[in-house]
């Protein structure tokens, strides 16, 4: 159930229809002035806290933890260690499918990567729980840990990458065309671990009541997450009942019900009582998920007209030694340019890290990064302006397929983007642009490009006797705005003004609406959505014509429309009567529709469906003092249809932002002895602050697609990081001259005169 | 949390006698502290919060046009008192520089004199750091050291002092004026901190219970007013420690000979770096690039890496060059919207690049 009173949106468009509608947050007040309720923010009577001790080593075992010295601390209930840990019915160590992973919740004293929970204390007050594991003091029987993705030795490839794709894929022969080629490309680029970094924590309250468990817990998937509880505690789903009516984002490490937070509702369990745990900042980087490094190999045939003969594209990277995901970094090339011979592949090397997981654009953001870099190189290798490369080398279908694409305003993107940035002055040697203060400037193009993805949502919508509508999902809003876009969807599959129809999301006893992820959660559920309004509505219809009281009495019923709260025959306006008469006479109280929403298999099979964009970049670089600066961004985005153009914008600022940070910023700073993660906080863990975003527009390029799904919805969610790291590392290098292969980008690669490639 | 004993005193005498208790700790901003305390890194046994203490909120002129700043001045209420930043504009660059601005609102002058090394050894407890656990040993020394020290350093300790104020101080000549049990005394900001020698965890001239009551600035600090900036290089605009930073201060007779000159580092040292032999270059020049450039390398001339850091040389002599240009051609009217950046820059200044 929605925990927060809606706030009235604000003066409406003198039009109707809620879509479209450019409608700030519903839910936004209730969070800038705290009155949202977050997980954490919840405190059950007799609440207990909960403190994770995790391991400082990354590989070897536990030999000893000081569990009377904790449990002599004043306040601590109860310390959870695998000798009393709860049992669980499910192997932890066990997986079903590829979106449940394996957790460490102390079922052995084995530990395999830093910051692992190696025990959990229960205290009074979360001070007392705080410094009762810091009384721990664990000793270890410490083992080398493996670390480094360069172990060729080591590599081996996969079954599959991302969740269940191929590992390889390939059309037309590639070294036949990288013989032909007039030029070849051979380059190598790196990427870091990266980690989510949410605002909010994986905070968890749990409480159990007998065998029926209440948690307040972020998710982006409320019906896995139950279902991943369930299995281990060995209890129903429906005896489970999860509430996350907001994230402090998400962006892919709360879509799995994940080691802490199992460990709370255990910590509960154990002790009978409601239990809070927190993980501190430190401690989301390790069991929490991150984006596994990269080091990705392009090799690039060029013929004499600046076209593609071959683009081979593969991708090393890591996962934990004890399970499995594998960033798909190399398949972003089977879909963005025209090549008669494309092949990707994947390998991998296992690492003592937590296990990497789906992180905004999981696959696309890093091998994006790597393809945009590539063919600005392969454009300069040609003497092309890298927009005329990009235009040369158009896939006018799905090269990896030969599918038609479903809609692709790719050109428009191009052309749209590039005028408002000013391309045109671009000139086409590197290092030859000086700003006013003599800094170097550089403008960077990359193109975008995220798939359509949806996964499977129900939805309910209900017509009361008062005329006013209800429709529930258990819909979860990450920040992208769902509570607001979806209510806007709901009101207009009811006919309905936005006012009169209420939204209900983020609690799990309502119909199951799948993830939120993929960038498909408007989609999917505004599609379960839409299907259930009409449901409703015409079963409404269906009461009216049947009525021999109603003045619709006898029309056909596909002749009958609904229109904002009647129904009304056809065009004629005399002949209708409003929702609460049809009910009321018929003594109903209300009348339910139901909608289910998913992607149909047949329309995947015939066509490419991917939302596309290109973003411009402009960088001013210090050519003394190698400081970089983004001072302008401008993507325009063709992603289908739009539900609230002001939180579209704002997913594509966001994953700009997010781009800017990939190329400039983010990385992971892993100790090469131990393997601890030395800069595990917001302050030296960078990402992005205010004074980093001179400048970024978004465009919306209109986009309909009769083929994606009934509403015509692509997905914005993180397409704006692809395309936007690159364009920036292409800017950096058209400023200085310098090709850095190697991210984040920083002072020192500007300084460094190895790197000056010219 | 460990537990720990809080203390409220109301005057100064009863602030360092309670400071006496060992494992005793100030608190005044506690922008540092606190974090410090939430990882561990400090486990103190007594806090004693001097935020009560009276007379130490005061920003006071002497009649010369030196300035006596009290201990629990807040950075962002320092920078952002007009008569002060017209006189020592590059304290204020300084300031404004650092942290964020919520940070700079909560952070006192004193505090950022006692602030810890940022070095994520010293940060991390499991870690080996001379600096936090005496006789333990450096993991920084063969380990991620590309933001650490290229001057100054030893094999026990190659950590860098993060402050951006001090760096300011230290090219001005303050002094620090410090309360103990023996009374009052005085010492030289360039004195204040100690580089690491045997013991890096010693990183003060503060004895147990000594408490920083007051920073001063000479009157002859105002007289570089007119050519005096700050310059820090980082890795993103805001929010983020220097790379490497340099306060600058010339008087330049008119002539257009530089009759004095200034120059401190920071990001390279555990103390801010005071650079005398480039200063004594500069004076009785008409300055210019080459000069500029030649106080750059005699800054650093006996810089040495202490691991993956070296471009912090190149990088430092740079900045000191670049600083030295900015000064030149004289302090602004008004600080620039971006303090202390690379980015903060007026038209036609860098026309020379």
């Amino acid at each position: 159930m929605s925990d927060f009173a809606p706030i009235v949106a604000p003066a409406r468009q003198p039009q109707r229809a809620s879509i479209g509608q450019p409608l700030k947050r519903r839910e936004g007040v209730a969070k800038v002035t705290g009155s949202a309720v977050y997980a954490a923010d919840n405190h059950p009577a007799g609440m207990l806290y909960a403190v994770m001790a995790v391991s400082t080593i990354a590989n070897g075992r536990v030999s000893g933890l000081d569990v009377a010295a904790a449990k002599a601390h004043p306040g601590v209930v109860e310390v959870m260690t695998p000798a009393n840990r709860p049992p669980l019915a499910k192997n932890p160590d066990d997986r079903d499918n590829p979106f449940m992973f394996r957790l460490d919740v102390l079922q052995n004293d084995r530990v395999r990567y830093a910051n692992q929970p190696i025990a959990v204390v229960v205290a009074e007050t979360f001070e007392a729980a705080t410094e009762g594991a810091a009384l721990l003091a664990p000793t270890y029987d410490a083992e080398p840990p493996q670390l480094h993705m360069n172990a060729d030795e080591a590599a081996f490839v996969p079954e599959s990458v991302g969740p269940g794709a191929p590992t390889q894929a390939a059309v037309g022969d590639v070294e036949a065309g990288l013989a032909s080629a007039s030029q070849r490309l051979d380059a190598t680029y790196e990427t870091p671990d990266q980690y989510h970094n949410p605002m909010e924590p994986h905070a968890i309250v749990a409480a159990w009541d007998g065998d029926r468990l209440v948690i307040d817990s972020p998710s982006q998937a409320m019906t896995i997450a139950r279902g991943r509880l369930a299995g281990l505690f060995g209890i129903a789903a429906d005896d489970i009942f999860i509430r996350s009516p907001f994230l402090g984002g998400g962006f892919g490490c709360k879509g799995a019900m994940m080691s802490p937070q199992v460990l709370g509702a255990l910590a509960a369990r154990l002790v009978n009582r409601p239990v809070k745990l927190v993980p501190t900042r430190a401690q989301m980087y390790g069991p929490l998920g991150h984006r596994g490094a990269t080091r990705q190999t392009l090799r690039l045939g060029l013929d004499d007209t600046g076209r593609l003969t071959a683009l081979s594209h593969h991708a090393r990277t890591t996962s934990s030694v004890f399970d499995e995901f594998f960033e798909p970094a190399a398949n972003i090339s089977h879909t963005l340019y025209a090549s008669p011979a494309i092949s990707t592949s994947h390998d991998a090397v296992r690492v003592h890290t937590g296990t990497p997981m789906f992180m905004r654009g999981p696959g696309e953001a890093s091998g994006s990064v790597a393809l945009e870099s590539a063919i600005d190189e392969a454009a300069h290798a040609c003497g092309m302006d890298p927009l005329a490369f990009r235009l040369a080398n158009y896939a006018e279908q799905e090269p990896i397929s030969g599918k038609p694409f479903s809609s692709k305003r790719l050109y428009d993107c191009y052309a749209q983007a590039a005028e408002r940035f000013g391309w045109a002055k671009r000139v086409l040697a590197p290092r030859s642009m000086r700003d006013e203060n003599g800094l170097c400037v550089g403008w960077g193009l990359g193109t975008a490009t995220f798939p359509v993805v949806m996964f499977e949502a129900e939805a309910r919508a209900i017509i009361r006797a008062d005329g006013t509508g209800v429709v529930e999902t258990g819909a979860q809003d990450m920040g992208q705005g769902a509570w607001t876009a979806l209510a806007q969807i709901a009101a207009d599959s009811l006919a309905l003004e936005l006012d009169r129809t209420v939204f209900n999301a983020g609690a799990s006893d309502l119909p199951d609406a799948g993830v939120a992820g993929g960038s498909g959660h408007t989609a999917t559920v505004g599609n379960a959505i839409d299907a259930a309004g009409r449901d409703a509505i015409a079963r409404l219809i269906d009461m009216a014509v049947d009525d021999a009281d109603s003045p619709l009495h006898g029309v056909p019923a596909e002749q009958v429309v609904a229109r904002w709260g009647r129904l009304q025959a056809g065009d004629d306006a005399a002949r209708s009567e409003s929702y609460a008469d049809v009910l009321r006479r018929a003594g109903m109280a209300e009348v339910e529709g139901h909608g289910r929403g998913r992607a149909d298999a047949d329309v995947a099979e015939r066509y490419a469906m991917h939302a596309h964009g290109a973003v411009f970049a402009e960088v001013k670089v210090d050519p003394d003092l190698g400081q970089i600066r983004v001072t302008r961004l401008v993507g325009a985005f063709a992603a289908g249809r739009v539900i609230n153009p002001r939180m579209v914008e704002s997913q594509f600022f966001g994953a700009m932002i997010w781009g800017l940070g990939f190329a400039l910023h983010e990385k992971a700073e892993t100790d090469p002895r131990s393997g601890r993660i030395m800069n595990a906080d917001l302050a030296e863990y960078r990402v992005p602050v205010n004074a980093d975003v001179a400048g970024i527009e978004a465009l919306v390029i209109e986009e309909h697609d009769p083929h994606v799904n009934v509403l015509g919805i692509k997905g914005v969610g993180e397409i704006g990081v692809t395309g936007t790291a690159g364009a920036i590392a292409n800017a950096v290098w058209h400023a200085t001259g310098r090709r850095v292969r190697r991210f984040p980008i920083g002072v020192a690669d500007m300084l460094d005169d190895d790197a000056a490639t010219g | 949390m460990k537990p720990f004993d809080y203390l409220r005193p109301d005057s100064i005498d009863a602030a360092v006698a309670a400071a006496q208790a060992p494992d005793a700790v100030f608190l005044a901003g506690g922008t540092n502290l606190l974090d410090l305390m939430k990882g561990d890194v400090m486990r103190p046994a007594r806090i004693v919060d001097i935020t009560h203490l009276p007379a130490l909120n005061g920003i006071e002129r002497d009649a010369d046009g030196g300035a006596w700043i009290g201990a629990l001045v807040r950075n962002a209420d320092l920078a952002f008192d007009d008569t002060f930043a017209h006189d020592f504009p590059a304290v204020a660059e300084a300031l404004l520089s650092g942290a964020s601005p919520q940070l700079r609102n909560a952070a006192t002058v004193g505090g950022n004199l006692m602030q810890r090394t940022r070095c994520a050894y010293f940060q991390n407890t499991a870690s080996a750091c001379n600096r936090r656990a005496p006789g333990s040993g450096c993991d920084a020394l063969d380990g991620l050291n590309a933001n650490h020290a290229v001057l100054g350093w030893n094999s026990a300790c190659i950590a860098t002092h993060p402050s951006d104020f001090c760096v300011a101080l230290a090219a001005l000549d303050a002094t620090v004026e410090i309360a103990g049990p023996e009374g009052r005394r005085s010492v030289a900001l360039t004195d204040f901190h100690r580089l690491p020698g045997d013991d890096p965890a010693d990183e003060t001239v503060l004895a147990r219970g000594e408490l920083i009551v007051g920073v001063r600035l000479p009157a002859e600090a105002a007289a570089l007013a007119w050519h005096s900036r700050y310059l820090k290089v980082r890795e993103r605009t805001s929010y983020a420690f220097a790379l490497v930073s340099a306060a600058v201060g010339l008087a330049i007779d008119s002539q257009g000979t530089i009759t004095d000159a200034r120059i401190a580092l920071g990001g390279v040292a555990a103390k801010p770096w005071r650079a005398r032999a480039a200063e004594a270059g500069l004076i009785g020049t008409r300055g210019g690039v080459e000069a500029y450039a030649a106080a750059g390398r005699a800054a650093f001339a006996e810089a040495r890496p202490s691991g993956d850091n070296a471009y912090k040389i190149r990088l430092g002599q740079n900045i000191v060059a670049r600083a030295l240009a900015r000064a030149a051609a004289g302090t602004p009217r008004e600080l620039p919207a971006l303090p202390g950046s690379p980015f903060a820059t007026e038209a036609g200044e860098l026309a020379h690049v």
